[in-house]
């Protein structure tokens, strides 16, 4: 067979296509791959090997009916934030433990659409709240090359699987960095488009200003497949862009001649580890040789990205996270005195500190007198952020750094301090403020650590395919995609 | 109590007519089994999100539009945060900051025949929330969500009404203009129309206002003047007393005829007003805002003024008949059937109106519809039955035994009788018998002419045409 475990969305494509293997077979495939891994690593926390066939199934038989849905076939893990009409969706939470979504999200309907199977529900940080996948409850994600580290967050599951070669590829949602920082610990290939590109419908809300589904994968090119099948305006999500479909390989193929890379200088100075930096500079060495052009921009106010992120992001999740109050559905007290005694304890019993957390911050920010002071000014900086770029874009075409500043920690390393690891999105955290798309792909290791760097790159509004084009021209220069962990 | 100024002011809930609900798909019709019309969004299930509903953003527009208001062609949503086992998702969506109507007001008239401009505050698009309900099991209590996410219009005045009375006759101002322009179908007991009243008193000439408080949920007028006037006169022997008002919100008890605080300003809730993320402002574009300006119907101000002018009706009558929209339509569609206008408008606020009022039977429910009535009319204006004859008509018409007038007056024989012949030989008939009021009447006593008439209709079973009957008799005693 042409195809093995670590066989891109695209060489699958083909595979299937040229009927070298069936949709049933690659399940049956990464399934039981998943099935002896897991045990490990903790990427999954639902698996339905008999759905998961009939899936497969489904879509060879569309095939047979002479069906060319584009990705016809293809294995797919989905976060546990997508609601999937009739799987468990956990969102990481005690609160949604033995919850059994009612409906489909469309990004999944939309994939599903595309011929996708979809192989099982993926670990993550409670309710999408951390960067290391420490606050799952249904335990952490392992870093699949070094299980003592963490996979990033809070797309733990979504970055471990792929890279674990569970999957060719999983959805994921960032809100604040959480696709590119884990794409970076796993040395993947991770991309946050254009707010409102994907709906939001049916992924479960964190902070709705903010939060964007995005895919993982190897390569530049399989995000690029698989952004063809996610996006698409959907008329269930108000925040959703009504846009005809544009094909995100079209400019794959286009030499980067010309590409002008700006260089925040905010984006290179002290708080990043030396041998991130140096891995930076060697990756955009190679930008150059692709006749890029590389010129240092600055942007002054995304210093304030953190503090205004931690005010925008809780302050919508207080709210957002109201629903789960076990009347209907999630958690239940087994015992309580009255309505709000029921309120009280199912909630105190059904999420973690983390997001207990960040309610409690959002509902402070929110409140009588502090609203000004608080949840307006953090409005007018992200309005202020969003000029920096503005102003950033008259003289380059795209923005890049590291993705984060410091690469896959030991577990527990920062699990006691909430704000030392709220800055580990210090570089992503701007582009879900802005809602611009953003992404990271693998360019090389930290020397001193032995952990792999993201290279960041954020673009102008619906900009996608031209930082696409650049990333897979930088792949197609590299070998770093290429790594695979020995497991 | 005339030492006491007081001030009122009002908080509509005006549910508004859309086919589905403001955020979803979901079927607004009143009265289905618990939770069939609650959507995966109405039970606020994780990942839902709200879509505007386009349709309740016109009804507001055509609202603002027709109390002269200012229309926010930008307004947002925002969430009002809470607890409460019928608001799913644990807040509200209405409008906060900007919403969607500011300003504007409306004309009221009082029973004295003067009027009154009541300024409006505001108009905001918001949901409601679901229903709880506590008497359907044992020990627990059930949520019907069917009513989640209907589309409200809250209507906010100024405190500038001076009197109970001024404040039904402004909800009833109110309820009429809403069923006027079609938004609302202004049925209070399925709770379409409600009001929420802020009540104050302060001593007559001080500028300050006095501590209000709020009676929640009126949803008759009845219950409305019933709450003022017990709250007015709580109020004011509250402070007689010395005793301080303390900002509340009360409920009024229809059963007692009293109000009874339901929580206190100490115990407000903080609602954490902020933006909703999940819905961009609501846009009123200049052709949305041309296409309804262009398909307003003729508000109650102006057909007034063609009823007088087009029709020579009193102003008062003018007024009462283009006060609601059924009303008006009902009286165009009697003046459209050729009935006389003036004779239409009588009929309508006399015999129509008492029927219906006795019936407790809205214009909409009215047995004898406009056609019919002009049926009436019409046999009044050829003699064919006289004005007394005409009552019997609209009676047999009212309890269905016919379809027509016509039906009526040849079934029943009620031809008026104008043949000279036949009148004078009852009138000869009777006259034979009354000797003493022919009598009175020679001398000079006009009252005995009328006795005479009397008799005669009386012996013609009403039928006999009463000018006639008047002139052949004058000339008999002649």
């Amino acid at each position: 067979m042409s195809w093995n475990t670590f066989t891109t969305v695209a060489e699958t494509k083909k595979a299937l296509d040229s009927k070298q293997v069936s949709a049933v077979e690659l399940a049956q495939h990464y399934l039981s791959r998943a099935l002896s891994l897991n045990k490990s690593l903790n990427a999954f926390i639902t698996i339905d090997s008999e759905r998961t066939i009939s899936e497969a199934q489904a879509q060879d038989n569309r095939r047979s009916k002479g069906d060319v849905a584009p990705l016809l076939g293809v294995p797919i893990a989905h976060k546990d934030i997508y609601l999937i009409d009739g799987w468990r969706t956990t969102c990481g939470s005690k609160m949604l433990e033995n919850f059994i979504a009612p409906y489909t999200s469309t990004v999944v309907q939309n994939m599903a659409n595309a011929g996708m199977v979809t192989l099982g529900k993926l670990n993550m940080d409670e309710f999408a709240m951390g960067s290391s996948n420490e606050t799952s409850y249904f335990g952490p994600v392992k870093n699949p090359w070094d299980l003592s580290r963490v996979p990033g967050g809070s797309s733990g599951g979504s970055a471990a699987s792929v890279a674990a070669g569970l999957t060719p590829a999983s959805t994921g949602t960032d809100t604040g960095g959480s696709i590119r920082q884990p794409a970076m610990f796993c040395n993947l290939t991770g991309l946050k488009p254009t707010y409102g590109i994907c709906s939001r419908y049916g992924i479960i809300a964190f902070a709705s200003s903010l939060d964007q589904a995005g895919p993982f994968a190897q390569t530049a090119e399989d995000c690029a497949l698989l952004l063809n099948a996610m996006a698409g305006f959907d008329p269930h999500d108000a925040t959703s862009l009504d846009r005809p479909k544009e094909d995100y390989t079209r400019d794959l193929a286009k030499p980067l001649k010309g590409l002008r890379i700006g260089l925040p200088k905010e984006f290179f100075g002290e708080g990043v580890a030396s041998g991130i930096a140096k891995a930076v500079e060697d990756a955009l060495d190679v930008y150059r040789k692709l006749g890029a052009t590389t010129v240092e921009v600055s942007l002054p106010n995304v210093k304030y990205s953190v503090p205004a992120y931690y005010v925008v992001a809780p302050a919508e999740a207080s709210s957002n996270l109201s629903r789960f109050d076990g009347a209907r559905f999630g958690h239940r007290a087994k015992e309580y005195d009255d309505i709000i005694d029921m309120y009280k304890r199912s909630r105190a019993e059904g999420f973690g500190a983390e997001v207990k957390r960040r309610i409690l911050i959002g509902t402070y920010v929110l409140s009588h007198g502090y609203y000004d002071a608080y949840y307006l000014q953090a409005g007018k900086l992200r309005r202020l952020i969003a000029e920096d770029f503005k102003k950033a874009y008259e003289v380059c075409d795209v923005v890049m750094g590291p993705t984060a500043p410091e690469g896959a920690f030991q577990f527990g390393a920062k699990s006691d301090d909430p704000v030392k690891m709220y800055l580990n999105d210090i570089f992503t955290i701007c582009a879900n403020l802005t809602g611009q798309p953003a992404m990271s792909h693998p360019c090389g290791v930290d020397k001193d650590t032995g952990q792999f760097v993201g290279m960041h790159i954020i673009g102008n509004y619906l900009d996608e395919a031209r930082m696409l084009n650049a990333a897979h021209q930088y792949q197609l220069a590299t070998e770093w995609h290429k790594a695979h962990p020995a497991l | 109590m005339s030492q006491w100024e007081i001030v009122i002011g009002l908080e509509t809930h005006v549910q508004l007519t859309t086919a589905s609900k403001i955020f979803s798909g979901s079927s607004t019709a009143f009265g289905a089994a618990p939770n069939t019309q609650a959507s995966v969004v109405d039970l606020a299930m994780p990942g839902a999100l709200p879509v505007m509903n386009k349709g309740a953003a016109e009804r507001a527009v055509k609202f603002g539009l027709a109390i002269g208001a200012k229309i926010n062609q930008r307004s947002i949503f925002a969430r009002k945060n809470y607890f409460y086992p019928d608001l799913p998702k644990g807040y509200q969506i209405s409008q906060y900051e900007t919403p969607i109507v500011e300003g504007g007001g409306l004309t009221i008239t009082l029973d004295d025949g003067t009027t009154k401009f009541i300024e409006l505050t505001r108009a905001h698009l918001e949901e409601d929330a679901g229903k709880s309900v506590h008497d359907q099991f044992d020990n627990a209590s059930g949520v019907d969500l069917n009513r989640a996410g209907t589309p409200l219009l809250e209507i906010v005045t100024e405190p500038v009404m001076r009197s109970g009375k001024e404040a039904i006759a402004y909800a009833k101002a109110l309820h009429g203009l809403v069923r006027y322009l079609d938004i609302c179908d202004g049925n209070m007991q399925e709770g379409s129309f409600r009001c929420d009243v802020n009540v104050s008193v302060r001593p007559m000439g001080q500028k300050e206002f006095g501590t209000r408080r709020e009676i929640k949920n009126l949803n008759s007028f009845k219950f409305m003047q019933q709450a003022i006037d017990y709250e007015v006169r709580w109020q004011i022997e509250q402070i007689e007393d010395g005793k301080k008002i303390v900002q509340a919100t009360v409920l009024f008890n229809p059963d007692t005829g009293e109000t009874r605080a339901m929580r206190t300003k100490e115990d407000a809730m903080d609602y954490r007003y902020f933006p909703d993320p999940d819905l961009p402002p609501l846009v009123v574009t200049d052709a949305m805002l041309a296409k309804i300006k262009n398909e307003m119907p003729e508000l109650p101000e102006a057909k007034c003024a063609r009823y007088t002018s087009e029709f020579k009706l009193s102003e008062y009558d003018a007024r009462l008949l283009s006060q609601d929209r059924a009303t008006s339509e009902y009286f165009e569609a009697a003046v459209a059937a050729k009935a006389d206008p003036k004779l239409v408008a009588n009929w309508m606020l006399g015999e129509l109106s008492a029927a219906l009022n006795r019936e407790e039977k809205s214009i909409e429910e009215s047995p004898v519809s406009a056609h019919q009535l002009a049926g009436v009319i019409a046999r009044i204006g050829d003699a064919t039955i006289s004005n007394k004859i005409a009552k019997t008509v609209f009676e047999a018409l009212w309890s269905g035994e016919a379809k027509s007038a016509d039906e009526v007056i040849e079934a029943k024989g009620l031809k008026q009788i104008s043949d000279v012949g036949a009148i004078e030989k009852i009138v000869d008939e009777v006259l034979a018998k009354s000797a003493a009021q022919i009598a009175d009447y020679k001398s000079g006593k006009e009252k005995a002419l009328m006795s005479i008439v009397g008799m005669v209709m009386k012996a013609s079973a009403g039928k006999a045409n009463p000018a006639q009957v008047n002139e052949i008799i004058k000339k008999k005693l002649s």
